[in-house]
């Protein structure tokens, strides 16, 4: 297994402005410093509360932010490092599906040519062969022929999710970031999405980026599990060892809260007081302190290292040092 | 050139269709717009004292240009005094309309209630919403039956203070709360969907809220006036685990506080199980399956919802690949004559191709739409 | 029945959509039809009219009547000839005469000819230098937005009307030909309104630039000028064309105020503004109501339908803003 992208301590700040002339009076940290690298092939499930940062951590590592620190690995080339030129060359291999169906394709264009116009660009197959190679990419995702011609606005959110995994697809990528792309769709229809995500992993050898709020969803497609609060992974480790053994006391009380479809097994809920904290002013120490039933004097003050416990478990909390 | 005399076609049974959707409507709107209706026109029996709402035969339908859509096709479904019904299935299966129906808020003037019955027990003596003029359901609306909506961030008024907000709903509704003691309720009703600092939200502005907090003064306002059936229409979807799992509990413990009852429209199983007494599973506007949260999801019945418990990723259960079901909703204008998920299901016998199926017992409180489980 | 339901569902493109909503809307249709009517009237008319925009009518003394353009063997410096003005409307002069004895009627072709004509080149002019300044404001955004913006404040600070009175006195004391002084106008009031197309621009970009797929072209790696021109432009066009017809009736109104006031389209030059402009004579405002009231009516209806049309097409674009 090789390690296909690498993420180093990235950091991406917001600009706070105000006064008079707009100047910079604070930061939004909404990525702190995350590390974490991917195999070939495998997925990585990043899970958080909105505002946590997951989005932001997604759209940065493919640049379509600037950081504030930190290096993305991609196959090698380190992202941060490229000219403009060498970046547009390299986008096809790093793709991202988004969470809305409805925003993410361009309302005034044909399926063919939403799917087929990176193609083109980067010139991935000759102009000639170009319809058929859409058509088989669509067929591919679970579309079919006919809906070449058709424009965005006759098409349901889960077929529009089709297409924007088609549109992906079809730049022969090799790290594809998905930023919650079931969260909109009907529970019959995720699992059609879901298993339409898998099935191309497998035959295509793709990794994933999976961003998700969906613990469930996670589980099901991830081999490996960051768990992330106010811009810090707080716990890390492989799929089958996080749900088995959470130990962050945050990653405990987020699992507890799902609700089960099961009505005979009544939940030991660990229910979180209060909301998140604004991450334009984290409290001080371990952020996760002003809601953690665990909380210790040391936790107020110092900020806890992310430290590797067994078995690739990586947490940040006092508990455990 | 064959083409062209299909769309000519087209064309014009489109005019026919606005032609006789517009008769149609205006007969409905006309009937709407009545004014001074006596009370014996609209008073009805319930068939059940202890229900405090029966839908009997609701069909609600939208006139559009592309033809009739039967959002709501023949929904029966009661809601017993003091219980949670849930209303499960996917968007577009008429769930929202039903709820929009009890409140007589369907948008008019393409939706119509076409038929059916909506038994609403009020104290002063059962009801048929769907007979009552508007102005008389305004009394309702709000006041005996309320509803909280999916979205905390728009159904506040963002350039109220919550406290204003708040008190313009019980002076409105509750005129036997005297002015002086308006400030004191609300503050009552902010502590009671457990928001802490109730004083210091009542002066505070929606955007200065989380989702979370919206959402509890959401319920808050719902709750001011003491209503019988709260109408819950995915109140969690829009919130994070954690925060629905704060809201959930509220709404569990509140049921218990004031006794009321809870019709809950949501997509999600798991908020199901958790919170209902008994569900209803909605598809393509009918309902395919209804019964106690035990029956349901221990003893489905109905193909579409084994597919649903199925298809939905349990924590700590692995599976390889997740059961999915093919296909897509129909299409609501040309509504197939055979059962409605023949297309997309996995235990098709023959008589499927045959009638629609109807909702028949196959358990003592447990009722399915399915030629499975036909007798004979 | 199975056949009907293929194609009742069509392939529909977003345009078709889009017309098919606008036919639907009466009032949109009339806006049409009258502006149909008014170019008709207003371009074809002056080709059919007998005479033409400052041909002068005179009476002999023996009452015929004869023009300029056609002396019958008369001369108009003959004595005991009067010009024919102020006459009401007959056969030969449906709307009448002015208080210069001209055709009311053929000027009133002529002058739509000109408020239409400087209507389209003002809004072009002004959507020329607003879509640019706006696009590269919103694009770029940074300083050179904040430049922009600032520039856009101070266009909306000037007060268009003393502007126009200063000019009109600069274009006297230069002795500007009083032809040029329409390419002056035009000129001075495109300058002025490129501000608000301009801030429309920049925010339809701004919010297009956060939707999710114009983070996708990026994520895809298409080069930036294909994203402006084949992303960005598309779905700036439908409020660019709304503004653009509603602008239109705005042009041709504030035309008229200048040309009332003496400073826009001059004599002998036709305009429906300068011929309204006759009012201020209160004995033709009493007794002459044919002389002032046909301009004023076009310009109303005109600018109407414009507004119908621009109503139409907004709501046919956006269906939402309906209700």
């Amino acid at each position: 297994m090789n390690t296909i992208l690498k993420v180093d301590g990235l950091k991406k700040y917001y600009d706070i402005k105000g006064g008079l002339f707009q100047r910079v009076v604070g930061h939004v940290k909404a990525v702190d410093g995350i590390s974490f690298e991917i195999q070939a092939g495998s997925t990585f499930g990043l899970v958080g509360e909105s505002g946590c940062g997951k989005t932001t951590v997604g759209r940065t590592l493919l640049r379509l932010h600037s950081n504030n620190g930190g290096k993305v690995i991609f196959d090698g080339k380190d992202v941060f490092a490229l000219s403009n030129k060498e970046l547009r060359a390299i986008r096809p291999e790093l793709q991202i599906i988004f969470q809305d169906p409805y925003s993410s394709l361009s309302p005034k264009m044909p399926v063919g040519e939403i799917i087929g116009e990176a193609v083109r660009e980067h010139k991935l197959v000759p102009e000639k062969e170009l319809r058929n190679y859409v058509m088989q990419i669509m067929r591919e995702c679970g579309l079919q022929d006919h809906h070449i011609d058709r424009y965005p606005h006759e098409f349901s959110g889960g077929q529009r999710q089709r297409i924007c995994i088609a549109r992906a697809v079809a730049l022969k990528p090799k790290v594809i970031v998905c930023d919650e792309p079931v969260s909109a769709l009907d529970v019959s229809v995720q699992a059609q999405i879901i298993n339409l995500l898998m099935d191309l992993q497998k035959e295509r050898g793709l990794s994933y980026v999976f961003i998700s709020h969906d613990l469930s969803v996670v589980e099901h497609i991830s081999d490996e599990v960051g768990v992330m609060y106010l811009g810090n992974l707080v716990e890390k480790a492989p799929k089958k060892e996080i749900f088995k053994n959470p130990m962050h006391p945050y990653t405990q009380s987020l699992f507890s809260a799902i609700p089960t479809p099961d009505p005979t097994i009544k939940m030991n809920r660990i229910v979180l007081e209060g909301d998140i904290p604004s991450p334009a002013n984290p409290p001080s120490g371990c952020k996760f302190h002003t809601r953690c039933r665990d909380c210790m004097e040391m936790c107020k003050v110092v900020a806890p290292e992310y430290k590797c416990q067994d078995n690739e478990h990586y947490v940040a909390c006092h508990k455990y040092n | 050139m064959v083409n062209k005399t299909v769309q000519a076609e087209a064309k014009k049974r489109m005019k026919e269709i606005a032609k006789s959707n517009k008769a149609i409507i205006k007969k409905f709107e006309k009937e709407k717009k009545r004014k001074n209706v006596s009370q014996i026109e609209y008073q009805t029996d319930m068939h059940n004292p202890n229900n405090i709402l029966e839908i009997d035969n609701l069909h609600t339908y939208f006139y559009t240009d592309m033809g009739v859509v039967k959002s709501v096709n023949g929904v029966t479904l009661e809601i017993p005094q003091g219980k949670t019904v849930a209303l499960v299935g996917e968007s577009g299966c008429g769930k929202s309309v039903t709820s929009l129906s009890i409140m007589k808020l369907v948008s008019g003037p393409s939706g119509q209630i076409t038929n059916g019955q909506i038994r609403y027990n009020r104290p002063s003596g059962p009801i048929d919403i769907v007979k009552t003029p508007i102005s008389q359901m305004q009394h309702i609306r709000g006041n005996e039956i309320s509803m909280i909506f999916q979205e905390p961030m728009t159904s506040l008024n963002p350039v109220f203070r919550i406290g204003a907000q708040i008190d313009e709903a019980i002076m409105l509704h509750r005129p036997d709360v005297k002015k002086a003691d308006v400030k004191k309720q609300t503050i009552k009703m902010l502590e009671l969907v457990g928001i802490a600092r109730a004083e210091g939200i009542y002066k505070s502005f929606p955007h200065e809220l989380s989702g979370g907090m919206r959402q509890r003064v959401m319920i808050a306002m719902s709750l001011c006036c003491n209503p019988r059936l709260i109408i819950a229409d995915e109140p969690t979807t829009a919130l994070d685990v954690t925060i629905q799992a704060q809201v959930l509990e509220l709404l569990r413990d509140l049921k218990t506080k004031i006794d009321a009852s809870i019709l809950l429209i949501t997509h999600d199983l798991g908020v199901v199980a958790e919170m209902a007494d008994f569900v209803v599973v909605m598809y393509a506007g009918k309902i395919a399956e209804q019964g106690t949260v035990h029956d349901v999801f221990l003893n489905p019945k109905h193909p579409y919802t084994m597919g649903l418990i199925k298809s939905k990723p349990v924590v700590n259960q692995e599976v390889d690949r997740l059961y999915s079901i093919p296909g897509q909703v129909p299409n609501p204008v040309h509504l197939p004559n055979h059962c409605f998920f023949k297309d997309r299901c996995d235990k098709c016998i023959g008589a499927c191709s045959g009638d629609v199926p109807k909702l028949r017992q196959v358990d003592y409180s447990h009722k399915v739409a399915c030629h499975l489980y036909e007798e004979d | 029945m199975a056949q009907e339901n293929i194609n009742l569902e069509k392939v529909v493109t977003p345009g078709q959509l889009v017309t098919k909503r606008f036919l639907r809307n009466k009032l949109a249709i009339v806006g049409v039809g009258i502006l149909i009517a008014m170019f008709i009237f207003s371009f074809l008319g002056p080709l059919i009219s007998p005479y033409g925009e400052y041909t002068i009518f005179y009476h002999t003394i023996d009452g015929v009547e004869f023009s300029t353009e056609n002396l019958q063997g008369n001369n108009p410096a003959e004595i005991g000839v009067t010009i024919a003005n102020k006459q009401s409307p007959s056969s030969l002069h449906w709307f009448g005469t002015d208080k210069d004895g001209r055709d009311i009627f053929t000027r009133l072709m002529y002058g739509g000819r000109i408020s239409l004509t400087i209507g389209f080149v003002v809004v072009l002019f002004q959507l020329g230098l607003g879509v640019t300044l706006g696009g590269i404001a919103g694009y770029f955004g940074g300083k050179i937005d904040n430049l922009i913006m600032r520039m856009v404040d101070i266009m909306y600070c000037l007060p268009a009307l003393p502007i126009m009175l200063i000019i009109s006195s600069l274009l006297l004391a230069y002795d500007v030909p009083q032809d040029q002084k329409i390419y002056w106008l035009t000129l001075v009031m495109g300058i002025m309104g490129w501000a608000g197309v301009a801030r429309l621009v920049r925010g339809q970009i701004l919010s297009l630039r956060e939707q999710e797929f114009m983070v996708a072209t990026e994520a895809t790696g298409i080069h930036p000028s294909r994203r402006i021109l084949k992303h960005l432009v598309p779905n700036v066009m439908p409020q660019l064309i709304v503004v653009a017809t509603m602008g239109m009736g705005g042009v041709i109104l504030t035309e008229a105020a200048y040309s009332y006031l003496g400073i826009g389209v001059p004599f002998p030059y036709a305009s429906w503004g300068n011929m309204v402009n006759v009012v201020k004579d209160p004995i033709i405002l009493r007794e002459y109501i044919f002389m002032w009231l046909p301009p004023g009516v076009f310009i109303l209806t005109t600018v109407l339908g414009f507004n119908f049309v621009g109503d139409g097409l907004r709501d046919a674009f956006d269906p939402k803003m309906k209700r």
